[in-house]
């Protein structure tokens, strides 16, 4: 049997060379550091995600209807009468949170130990091009089961670019394809969903992995591993990514899916954040609910949104900032002057502004679920504009996550750093 | 500083007086079990009796009320009013335009109320209507002020009133029921609209311990297969 099998593997690989070629680049001969930690999980967990997602998605679209009429009609049939379809739908909205849940703690372990400092910028700008095409993902999808978080998250955030100066307004018909969200709008949020985006995210996600396999995993101490390699060639400090790490991460993966299982089986509402309670409402175009609050993961964003005040009566500045917000990461790579990678031997300053930036970026997606109420008023003083409490916690918030972007030239090279050891420490 | 102690002095004061202003009628925990059948068959029975005639479940079989341990020929004679089949679904007769004139506004269907409104939320609502003259319809709710829907269930809970100062209901005359008998009534009530609200929600919770078993018995070799491989990393 083993010989039929090495003979028919013999036949295949002298036709297709380049398998094997491919699986030794990206597995058995990739070298990574010995020392990667439990922030490393996520990378593979993020690849795992965007796999359940397409497959699971791929079984609501046998059932679900693109059709303003029976789209919500469709979800609740999937619920009850298709065979495990319940399943299947908490599984992708369940997907969904944790998309954006390993994403950002991928993100912070590529801050933490600085990974997108050279010769890594390229992973970096990936990166956050999958993290931007993701955001546009998770909105198109938000639209499908038709409740009326569903609608009225889509209207505002259409509408957001309808500010947009001389051209918004046509901007956001274009985008609608109609005066309202509406049947038009599904349609081809639902093409957008399904096929548009998956797809690109896919060629990112392939060009991301591609970018690291060439120059390299980074790790917890910021050693550049293939500066010291061994007589044979091979990086002292490396292991070859298959097996080891594929065994690490499949451990990783089982508690991943573990952690996954309980809040799909469990509480798959997540307490309203997950699963809106307001969704469970049939989308209305005539009734506007009293709090319209994006899904968790945009809301440290739409915080910002509503901390700009307008200007000349238009909400563009703040949608700006919103914008700006998430393209700055792009330009983290040169934001940051330090002669180290890792917080292990950076300073002070930089330990502290990041310390902050966590905070401030958990605060605003606290304040972003919450209406500006949430934390009571001020007296009527005459030189506030507004005096919701909550919004002026956002306006310092969000002045910090800028801060932490624009001053990062300076406090980084300023900051007194530790001596970086030769080799990797475990 | 002394203002920004001030500002700070005066958001911590200010927190609970805005919470306490913002005070709505205060929701009751309720006190449904979606494993009862019993109440969930005289959830369905009170449903059906009371509820169905304005609001549909149109997302629920009749079939599906097998759920609760009966017969498909015990739902046919007790429950199917407004279907020929148990496989039809649980659709409203009455015509929504007609209900829109007569109402204001088209009695919503409920299959999923109480997963957008809550458990808590429908048992104090429905224990919470009162006499109100200045309504359309004679009836107000203490949880939902100028509701549309005027008490469906009065007959058996009676009637109440609204002391505005103490912020609470008054009795003002008897129902068919006790109020501890009215109470159970609305118990099952919510328990069935619950139920409707995710039949999957009893399963799901058996099936998740299975596979948490199962993964969690994958994880161990997982884990002990690491160990075995990462014992020459050095």
């Amino acid at each position: 049997m083993a010989s039929r099998l090495q003979a028919l593997w013999g036949w295949f690989d002298a036709r297709m060379p380049s398998v094997a070629e491919q699986w030794k680049i990206h597995a058995s001969e990739y070298y990574a550091p010995k020392n990667f930690n439990f922030w490393y999980f996520f990378g593979s967990l993020a690849l795992l995600v965007l796999v359940i997602q397409i497959v699971s998605g791929i079984f609501l679209t046998m059932n679900y209807k693109p059709d303003a009429a029976l789209a919500f009609g469709s979800v609740e049939y999937i619920m009850r009468d298709v065979p495990g379809g319940w399943i299947i739908r908490y599984i992708h909205s369940t997907g969904a949170s944790a998309f954006f849940i390993v994403v950002y703690l991928h993100m912070f372990r590529a801050m933490l130990y600085g990974s997108y400092k050279e010769p890594r910028e390229l992973i970096w700008i990936f990166g956050v091009l999958i993290y931007l095409t993701l955001m546009g993902e998770a909105f198109f999808g938000y639209l499908l089961p038709w409740g009326q978080m569903s609608y009225w998250g889509a209207q505002v955030i259409v509408n957001l670019f309808g500010t947009v100066p001389f051209i918004g307004p046509d901007l956001a018909l274009w985008i609608r394809g109609d005066y309202v969200v509406s049947d038009a709008t599904l349609n081809r949020f639902f093409a957008l969903h399904v096929i548009a985006l998956p797809l690109v995210l896919l060629g990112l996600v392939v060009a991301h992995i591609l970018a690291l396999h060439d120059v390299g995993s980074n790790n917890p101490d910021g050693v550049e591993i293939k500066k010291l390699k061994g007589p044979d060639g091979k990086p002292l400090d490396g292991i070859p990514f298959h097996p080891y790490y594929t065994v690490k991460d499949l451990a990783g993966a089982v508690v991943f899916l573990i952690i996954f299982c309980i809040v799909m089986f469990f509480v798959p509402e997540m307490g309203g954040y997950f699963l809106e309670h307001n969704n469970f409402i049939p989308a209305d175009p005539l009734k506007t609910p009293e709090h319209i609050a994006p899904v968790w993961y945009f809301t440290p964003y739409y915080s910002v949104l509503r901390a700009v005040p307008p200007l000349f009566n238009s909400q563009f500045p703040g949608v700006l900032a919103m914008g700006v917000a998430v393209m700055i990461l792009f330009f983290l790579p040169w934001l940051d002057r330090s002669p180290v990678k890792s917080i292990r031997y950076r300073g002070a300053r930089y330990k502290s502004w990041l310390a902050a930036f966590v905070v401030v970026f958990v605060l605003l997606g606290y304040l972003g679920v919450k209406p500006t109420t949430v934390w009571g008023q001020f007296p009527d003083w005459p030189f506030l504009d507004t005096r919701d409490v909550a919004t002026w916690v956002a306006r310092i918030c969000t002045i910090v996550y800028f801060l932490f972007f624009i001053l990062m030239p300076w406090y980084t090279a300023r900051d007194k750093v530790l001596p970086v050891p030769e080799r990797v420490t475990v | 500083m002394k203002g920004l102690i001030k500002n700070l002095a005066m958001l911590v004061l200010l927190v609970p007086c805005t919470v306490l202003a913002a005070t709505a009628y205060r929701l009751d925990s309720s006190p449904h079990d979606v494993r009862d059948l019993v109440s969930l068959q005289a959830g369905a029975r009170t449903y059906v009796n009371y509820c169905l005639g304005c609001h549909g479940v149109q997302f629920m079989r009749y079939k599906g009320l097998g759920e609760f341990g009966l017969t498909e020929a015990q739902i046919k004679e007790n429950l199917l009013f407004g279907a020929e089949k148990v496989g039809e679904p649980m659709k409203v007769a009455l015509d929504p335009k007609e209900a829109k004139a007569w109402f204001g506004v088209a009695p919503p269907d409920l299959s999923v109320v109480a997963r957008s409104r809550g458990a808590d939320w429908l048992y104090t609502y429905l224990r919470a209507f009162y006499r109100d003259p200045k309504t359309v319809t004679g009836w107000n709710n203490a949880v939902y002020a100028n509701v549309a829907m005027p008490h469906a269930l009065w007959t058996l809970q009676g009637e109440q009133g609204w002391d505005p100062k103490e912020h609470r209901l008054t009795v003002i005359s008897k129902g068919s029921m006790s109020p501890t008998e009215y109470d159970a009534t609305a118990r099952d009530l919510v328990n069935f609209l619950v139920y409707v609200g995710e039949p999957a929600a009893a399963n799901r919770k058996t099936i998740g311990i299975v596979v948490l078993f199962v993964l969690g018995v994958v994880f161990i070799f997982a884990y002990l297969l690491k160990k075995e491989y990462w014992k020459d990393v050095k």
